[in-house]
């Protein structure tokens, strides 16, 4: 019943003054379905890999997509920890609602607040090397970042430029009815999550590369990375995990475990200044745990 | 270094030594020659060197994780997985028993080669779900939690790649139809509730046409 006043809206002409009210998140990650394309664009299917072709172009999209799904093997210079592209960006980055590389690919170049400067899609995806992978950003014209713009390019073949393509991101969460708790998350957790990610969030790991990602400590994504936010976190969680059974935790549940998840130490903020307290000021003002207190130590502490 | 921590040192190794030995023993003993207490030689059903029987469904154990050995084992005896001859025979077993010998399969090399050849040309299919998954539909691929070429992860996903075909099917319809659900966190349940009996077919011929990854299986040791 809720599409019907989309329907009256638009119908009467008001679907731009609708479309500017919908929420943004500031790190491009969390969007709100525009109700205008969620009607007007029908879903949008990347091209079937059969299709790349056997030329130089397509031999610079299989290494994108290498590198994508198995970027330490293939970009190890920028990569600081156990995770790869594909972690987050599951299926290779098509998968509706888990962030899409094809959905990402048409709405940059784009101005975001956690830099305040208009981004290239090279530096989003520097952005990524640097926080998720922390790591180190590629140059813009190494082999590796050509590649992942090249994988990311023919993704979006036929895709119209410039709008929010359904599935962009992660779906947003409400608001959560209680105030996300350590103690549920951690029961959710070793309920849902252990089995892959390991009992303190290790991952797992097989002939010693990690074949189920850590969530904290020294080989997960840094405290920079979008994943730290809980909102952001949580919306993952509820779309597409435990895989194979996205959906099936309740939205104060996603919100509860990517609560646990995130109080947890991880990699420090490379923007850190020497202090986290300043570091919190001028970086952390979202949803996330950096500079809080937990089991009487300060999460983003260490230097 | 002193005489005396010398010795201490020497005992203290050959002592692990011996104690390594006596696990051993008694987990190949039962999966060769069964326990006094009823239970067969394992190696009587799974094969001579327990790489499974095609013909009858009957999985491969060498090189499977330790952990879902004894889980498997585990829920047979307390009747969380069914299979009547499973589950009197992991009965007979006492824990010690079921440790030593998971100890044992989890030891030895994955098999180097598929247990039921089937031809794999058409079976564009099993080969799409089992490598890419179905995610449309929330599937992921069957490589994405059982090891990228099937070979497992240790301790909770087993290797896949190369057990009998009818084996898998079995083991899938069952998780569809409810007479199976020891999966952890129900995960197998959740995958086949959205694939078709079609579809579970064409995974278990492709599986089973699939050697399970002997370049791995060193590596896991």
């Amino acid at each position: 019943m809720k599409a019907i006043p989309f329907l009256l809206v638009i119908s009467t002409g008001l679907a731009t003054a609708l479309q500017t009210s919908m929420v943004f998140s500031d790190d491009t990650v969390v969007y709100a379905l525009e109700p205008e394309t969620a009607l007007a664009v029908k879903p949008y299917l990347p091209p079937s890999e059969q299709t790349i072709p056997h030329n130089q172009f397509g031999e610079m999209v299989l290494l994108g997509k290498a590198i994508f799904t198995d970027t330490k093997k293939h970009a190890s210079q920028y990569v600081g920890n156990g995770l790869s592209c594909s972690n987050c960006h599951l299926n290779a980055g098509r998968l509706s609602h888990s962030a899409p590389l094809w959905a990402a690919w048409v709405k940059y170049p784009a101005y975001r607040s956690k830099n305040n400067r208009v981004n290239t899609m090279e530096e989003r995806i520097q952005g990524c090397f640097t926080y998720s992978m922390n790591g180190s950003p590629p140059p813009a014209d190494s082999k590796e970042l050509k590649a992942l713009m090249s994988y990311a390019y023919w993704l979006a073949k036929g895709a119209p430029t410039g709008i929010n393509l359904p599935g962009r991101g992660y779906p947003k969460l409400e608001k959560p009815t209680e105030k996300p708790d350590t103690a549920r998350g951690k029961q959710l957790y070793v309920n849902n999550c252990a089995v892959c990610h390991g009992e303190d969030g290790e991952g797992t790991k097989t002939n010693n590369e990690y074949a189920f990602p850590p969530l904290w400590g020294r080989d997960s994504f840094n405290w920079g990375a979008g994943m730290h936010r809980i909102n952001t976190a949580a919306a993952f969680i509820r779309a597409n995990m435990p895989l194979a059974k996205g959906g099936s935790l309740s939205n104060q549940q996603a919100w509860d475990v990517a609560y646990y998840i995130n109080s947890h130490e991880r990699p420090q903020d490379p923007r850190y200044s020497g202090s986290t307290e300043a570091t919190k000021r001028v970086y952390h003002q979202h949803q996330c745990r950096y500079g809080e207190k937990h089991d009487s130590n300060i999460l983003g502490g260490k230097d | 270094m002193n005489k005396m921590t010398c010795c201490i040192l020497f005992l203290g190794t050959s002592l692990s030594v011996s104690t390594h030995i006596a696990n051993a023993s008694s987990g190949s003993s039962i999966a060769l020659q069964g326990n006094s207490n009823g239970a067969p030689p394992c190696v009587t059903c799974h094969g001579g060197k327990a790489l499974g029987r095609p013909l009858t469904g009957i999985p491969y154990l060498n090189g499977q994780p330790k952990a879902y050995l004894i889980k498997q084992l585990n829920d047979f005896a307390n009747d969380r997985r069914v299979n009547t001859v499973m589950q009197q025979n992991a009965g007979a077993l006492t824990s010690e028993e079921i440790n030593a010998v998971a100890n044992y399969y989890s030891k030895l090399p994955l098999p180097e080669k598929p247990t039921d050849y089937k031809n794999e040309a058409d079976n564009i299919t099993g080969k799409r779900l089992t490598e890419n998954g179905k995610w449309s539909s929330g599937v992921p691929a069957c490589f994405k939690c059982h090891g990228d070429r099937g070979q497992g992860i240790a301790p909770h996903f087993p290797a896949i790649t190369g057990q009998p075909a009818t084996y898998i099917e079995t083991q899938l319809s069952h998780w569809k139809q409810g007479k199976r659900s020891n999966d952890p966190t129900s995960l197998m349940q959740a995958v086949v509730s959205k694939l078709t009996q079609k579809e579970m077919s064409a995974v278990a011929d492709y599986l089973a046409s699939k050697a399970p990854a002997e370049t791995f299986s060193q590596k896991n040791q």
